[in-house]
């Protein structure tokens, strides 16, 4: 089951951005997508999330998703934050928590905001704006994370956080896909190099999901 | 655990908090319609019988670009902060998003001005029993310059300074608007009758709140993408 990517093309400004690809997820697994700028990782995630046109099928556990079904399914959290200076922490992950359900006090604890909760957002710094953006993805379960470059900005207490959010995710049988430049501490099942010669051609390496390497 | 909300009510209690907060989102457009309303006598005259006759159509003017003054943030902050995104994956309908932004910016922006229309009509000798009908006229009126800016809101939400892009998209589309609600407000004032234009104006109001939710929201998804 899991996520099933297969032929997904994409076509930017007139340019070729995606071509063709495809790749599976099983239930746990973490995928980690890379390449240089502009080779289309942002993109991918994107097409994956239904933000933008695309060709080729998507499927979450055997079901080829639509826009309703992408709702329930998935959490995006792309290099944008979501969240409005002039509402504080809390009130920002409150809003979301009434769109989504979910609690919003296990979120802010989860990425380390409880204490700041209070705290008008416009005062936060980049690190803190990213963990809140991150918050979001725990308030309600979702089958398939797509994370943009979540490490940017934040500290090492901030991604060990993230790194157990990950792990949590996966344990729980959810699958991920997580564009990044940087080290992440993640041992992927599979790791998605982009090329931006190759028009985002994808070059799949499978390697057994370590799950010791977590800690 | 504390009691969420539906959706729907999280989003305009949202809304309304920002305008709130935003310091210049709400108040401006009120202030511009105070400021244009008090300007009038300095252009036309201060002669009372010259200042009953354009007081209807003046108002009614000032009330509408002071709802245009708002209008190019309705979409674009959202877009930005990537919050629109978020959105889009969420469990509510965009055309629903696209109705309860507007729905905020008529409550912040044009509902004040119709509170606020009565004192300005005083001030430039309306009629007292042609007041009531200018309210009228506002109130059935406004809703829809709001919900007819989303649609130009939506289509300019992408383009860099759009503002002066969404005011030629969107003054053309208001004048039906504006004629109907200023002809009810202007018939009072002549003691003529004011029914049939307000109903035609409260119609027309009509069809805009129930087709420019779908129109902004096609808009929208074309160009967030």
């Amino acid at each position: 089951m899991g996520l099933s990517v297969s032929g997904i093309s994409c076509v930017r400004g007139g340019r070729l951005v995606l071509s063709g690809l495809g790749f599976a997820l099983a239930d746990g697994e973490v995928a980690l997508l890379r390449g240089p700028n502009g080779s289309g990782k942002s993109t991918l995630l994107r097409a994956l999330a239904g933000l933008v046109p695309h060709r080729g099928q998507i499927a979450i556990d055997g079901r080829a998703v639509d826009g309703d079904a992408r709702a329930e399914l998935i959490g995006y959290a792309g290099h944008l934050d979501a969240l409005k200076p002039q509402l504080t922490v809390a009130e920002n992950i409150r809003f979301w928590a009434d769109v989504f359900g979910g609690d919003p006090r296990v979120a802010l604890a989860g990425f380390g905001l409880a204490a700041i909760a209070a705290r008008p957002a416009h005062l936060l710094s980049a690190g803190q704006k990213r963990r809140l953006g991150l918050a979001r993805l725990l308030l309600a379960p979702r089958r398939v994370w797509l994370l943009d470059e979540p490490t940017v900005a934040l500290d090492a207490a901030a991604l060990v956080e993230l790194l157990h959010a990950v792990r949590d995710h996966a344990a729980a049988g959810g699958v991920a896909v997580i564009a990044t430049h940087g080290p992440i501490g993640i041992a992927p099942a599979l790791r998605l190099e982009l090329t931006a010669e190759a028009a985002g051609r994808l070059e799949a390496e499978s390697d057994p999901f370590l799950a010791g390497a977590w800690t | 655990m504390s009691t969420r909300a539906a959706p729907w009510r999280a989003l305009l209690g949202r809304e309304l908090k920002l305008a709130l907060r935003s310091g210049g989102g709400a108040g401006l457009g009120l202030v511009f319609f105070l400021i244009v309303a008090a300007l009038v006598p300095f252009g036309v005259g201060p002669e009372p019988d010259k200042l009953a006759v354009v007081a209807a159509g003046t108002l009614w003017i000032a009330a509408l670009l002071a709802c245009l003054l708002s209008l190019d943030r309705l979409f674009q902050a959202d877009a930005e902060d990537g919050t629109l995104d978020i959105l889009a994956l969420a469990p509510l309908p965009l055309e629903a998003v696209v109705a309860l932004k507007a729905l905020a910016h008529w409550l912040t922006t044009g509902l004040p001005l119709v509170v606020a229309a009565p004192v300005l009509g005083v001030a430039l000798h309306l009629p007292p029993a042609a007041a009531p009908w200018l309210v009228a006229s506002l109130a059935v009126g406004t809703p829809g310059l709001s919900f007819l800016g989303a649609i130009g809101a939506a289509l300019t939400v992408g383009i860099r300074r759009g503002g002066l892009l969404l005011s030629l998209l969107v003054l053309p589309l208001y004048v039906p608007t504006l004629i109907f609600g200023a002809r009810a407000a202007a018939a009072a004032t002549a003691g003529q009758n004011p029914v049939p234009a307000l109903l035609l104006g409260a119609g027309l109001s009509l069809f805009i709140l129930a087709g420019a939710p779908f129109a902004a929201a096609a808009a929208l998804r074309v160009n967030l993408r």
